[in-house]
């Protein structure tokens, strides 16, 4: 789950992050009381969306006039905001967030995440903030500072000198970087997290430390324990589809291809995109059904597998383990019925009571393709979206 | 032999009373799982499918002598049930649990390496040793024992790998299932150890997924120490990064974890990979084809060998071929794998994978005591 960059720094200033004055606002009018209760004379309007590179795609304004805040804001809200990380279609703007101006002197780069590798918390430093850190760390390895957290222990304080020394920090700099990772560390264990990332972390002219911008991920898994965040969910930034599906208990992804597939496990679903790509077609979705399959949730993912035009098959790939192959067939049955399914379904289904759910299949009249296994399925698929 | 899991296993149920914990018990009874008991706070002294239900790990370890347990608790709980479990002296501990928080996870891989353990999961369809014992929710009816050992991130692609080899007549010696989280107990590494370890197993068959670099770690550990055929598959070609595809640990991060990184790590460290999950079983068997020709050949040109010498030397036929610390068995079973470009490699394989075969053993055999 994500959060928007104003309410990642509302949890910073909960917790000691130091972090630029700023409120959010959905109105021009807004904006502008915004500006002039924050006071001074630069202010940046920023789109709230859940994407990176606002900057260039042009979701950040530096405004010098009370005017401009209002023109900035007017110009962005309603808008979808295109970033390199957002796909074709962009995110919509409902918000934007006013911050005063600051004065840069050092643009860093602060980020606290798992590192799988060592099952281990590590904190990833650069001196090159504001850039795209994965090209520094591609390009300029020797530019990424890093250190890991013992999950007994925690941070300790030469591990903070460390970085803040590694990054060229002077004076009381230096603590105030530690006070900039401890919150980090508080905010990340006592939220569940599962990325806290700061770039830039800015050094101002004054040499204050400050976190200029601000993204949270947290652990979907915590969420259920995490009440005050989970109410922090913008459902607007998240694809329709995949929403949909989180009602019903579904794993969904969309993909931009045409022959949608509805499979049960992770694995597998993934599995079943990449037969389908194996065999020169292009899938439209990864959709678990998970393993509790039962027919109002096979009616549900038929539902929302419909609901993309694009798709023009529709691969069921089911390895009955614990669920049966002929519950799985009757709400394949059900809901071609009730939903009106009009593009070809391609069915593949093995393990516990194939046989019965096959022979169910053939003789209930529907116009389901069998398929004999995983390479016939993905080839009968391909060649039916595409027509012949 | 096996891995992990045998019919003399003792196993206690966390979570037995529960709808998961009740119905993959009734299962794992059916298959022939020696169940002891079960554990459900606030139950103890009670009977559940016939067998006593205790209050904490620590009663039912004292009362049953459990040497496994399969984990049914909810997602809120189970982290610390693997501690309970891990404290009452559990030798494996097999969490089923979907759903556990990440960093509860952190700290309980931490904590584990205080006990002498091996944490399978969690997230995970558990382990299977067909024909003697299954802890998890996978469907026993398609397994079959034989020869193959399965160890896979996926528990659907696992039943496909399993369904392949059954029908394909090789059988599986053990199969287990490490699970999708992206902290979990036992690793592709420590699988694949176990597997090369053990005598039942003839091949390997491993399916991995993007995220992480579990594969690439597995990729380099076979390059070192694994002489059995390996047959590899990752799931995700098509995944977009970003996105967490169903399991947790399953979503490409900042460019790395993607399924093309890790079919070429596999692939530079010699292990035969296939593109299409549909040919794991397929492979495996022309493998096996493959290596049983090789050491054929290799016999009759031993024996060709030794009948033109004395009869002294025909007593060691393979061992006049390669370094002479290197043990006759080790240098015949690495020949049949070597690819023309790892030719070179062979003698210096052998010696080197020795001392680790030897070392593994032992600690395997410390771990079934």
């Amino acid at each position: 789950m994500n959060l928007h960059e104003y309410q990642a720094k509302e949890l910073f200033r909960r917790f000691g992050v130091a972090v630029p004055a700023g409120q959010v606002a959905a109105t021009p009018e807004e904006a502008v009381a915004a500006a002039k209760a924050l006071g001074g004379s630069v202010w940046v309007v920023k789109a709230q969306v859940h994407a990176g590179g606002r900057g260039k795609a042009g979701g950040v304004k530096v405004c010098k006039t009370h005017a401009e805040v209002a023109a900035a804001t007017k110009g962005m809200l309603g808008q979808h905001l295109v970033t390199k990380q957002t796909g074709a279609e962009g995110l919509p703007i409902h918000q934007v967030y006013v911050e005063v101006g600051s004065q840069i002197q050092r643009e860093l780069y602060l980020s606290l995440l798992l590192n799988r590798d060592r099952s281990r918390l590590a904190f990833i430093a650069s001196a090159d903030g504001g850039m795209d850190i994965e090209e520094v760390a591609e390009h300029t390895p020797e530019r990424i500072l890093k250190v890991e957290l013992h999950p007994a222990v925690g941070l300790s304080g030469y591990q903070c000198r460390e970085l803040a020394f590694g990054l060229g920090l002077e004076g009381g700099q230096v603590a105030a970087f530690e006070k900039v990772m401890r919150g980090i560390l508080a905010l990340y264990l006592a939220h569940d997290a599962s990325l806290v990332e700061v770039n830039p972390l800015i050094v101002t002219g004054g040499g204050d430390v400050l976190a200029l911008d601000a993204k949270i991920n947290i652990d979907p898994n915590a969420v259920y324990r995490q009440s005050d965040v989970a109410k922090y969910r913008d459902t607007t930034q998240e694809d329709a589809r995949e929403v949909e599906a989180s009602k019903h208990d579904l794993n969904y992804v969309s993909l931009d291809g045409d022959i949608a597939c509805m499979v049960n496990g992770a694995g597998l679903a993934m599995a079943t995109m990449d037969l389908i790509k194996l065999h020169g077609g292009n899938p439209a979705n990864f959709l678990d059904v998970g393993g509790g399959a039962t027919k109002e949730r096979v009616t549900a993912a038929f539902q929302l597998i419909l609901s993309n035009p694009n798709v023009k098959a529709i691969l069921v790939n089911i390895f009955g383990g614990i669920v049966r192959c002929d519950i799985i067939a009757e709400g394949i049955m059900a809901a071609v019925k009730t939903v009106g399914v009009e593009v070809p379904v391609i069915v593949r289904l093995e393990g516990t009571n194939a046989e019965l759910a096959r022979s169910q299949l053939a003789e209930s009249g529907l116009a389901i393709t069998p398929a004999s296994d995983l390479t016939d399925a993905a080839t009968k698929a391909v060649r039916l979206a595409a027509g012949r | 032999m096996s891995i992990l899991l045998s019919k003399k296993s003792r196993i206690i149920v966390q979570g037995f009373t529960g709808k998961q914990g009740t119905f993959h018990s009734e299962q794992c009874l059916a298959y022939g799982s020696q169940l002891v008991g079960g554990v459900t706070p606030g139950r103890g002294g009670q009977t559940h499918l016939g067998l006593p239900v205790f209050n904490t790990a620590h009663d039912a370890v004292k009362a049953t002598g459990a040497d496994v347990s399969m984990i049914y608790v909810p997602a809120a709980g189970a982290a610390d049930a693997i501690l309970e479990a891990a404290d009452a002296g559990i030798g494996l501990i097999v969490c089923i649990t979907e759903g556990i928080p990440v960093n509860d996870m952190i700290r309980v891989k931490e904590a584990l390496k205080g006990y002498n353990t091996r944490l399978v999961g969690p997230n995970c369809p558990g382990v299977i040793t067909p024909g003697e014992a299954k802890v998890g929710i996978m469907p026993g009816f398609i397994h079959k024992p034989g020869k193959i050992g399965i160890v896979s991130r996926s528990g659907t692609l696992t039943y496909e790998a399993v369904f392949q080899t059954t029908r394909l007549g090789l059988g599986q010696s053990t199969c287990v299932g490490i699970g999708g989280d992206p902290v979990r107990g036992m690793n592709f590494v420590d699988v694949l150890a176990l597997f090369e370890a053990d005598p039942k197993t003839e091949g390997i068959i491993m399916v991995g997924e993007i995220g992480g670099s579990d594969e690439e770690a597995g990729a380099e550990f076979i390059r070192k120490h694994v002489t059995k055929p390996v047959v590899a598959y990752i799931a995700g070609v098509t995944a977009p990064p970003g996105k967490r595809m169903g399991h947790a640990g399953a979503v490409i991060a900042g460019g790395k974890g993607t399924a093309a990184d890790k079919f070429a790590a596999l692939e530079a460290a010699g292990v035969t990979t296939v593109h299409s999950p549909a040919e794991l079983g397929s492979a495996m068997v022309k493998l096996l084809a493959a290596r049983r020709a090789k050491q054929k050949r290799a016999k009759a040109k031993a024996k060709a060998k030794s009948s033109s010498k004395s009869k002294a030397t025909a007593k060691a036929p393979a061992k006049s071929k390669v370094k002479p610390k290197a043990k006759p068995k080790a240098a015949v079973k690495v020949k049949p794998k070597a690819k023309p470009k790892a030719k070179a490699k062979v003698s210096a394989k052998a010696t080197r994978r020795s001392p680790v075969k030897a070392k593994s053993k032992k600690k395997s055999v410390r771990r079934a005591r």
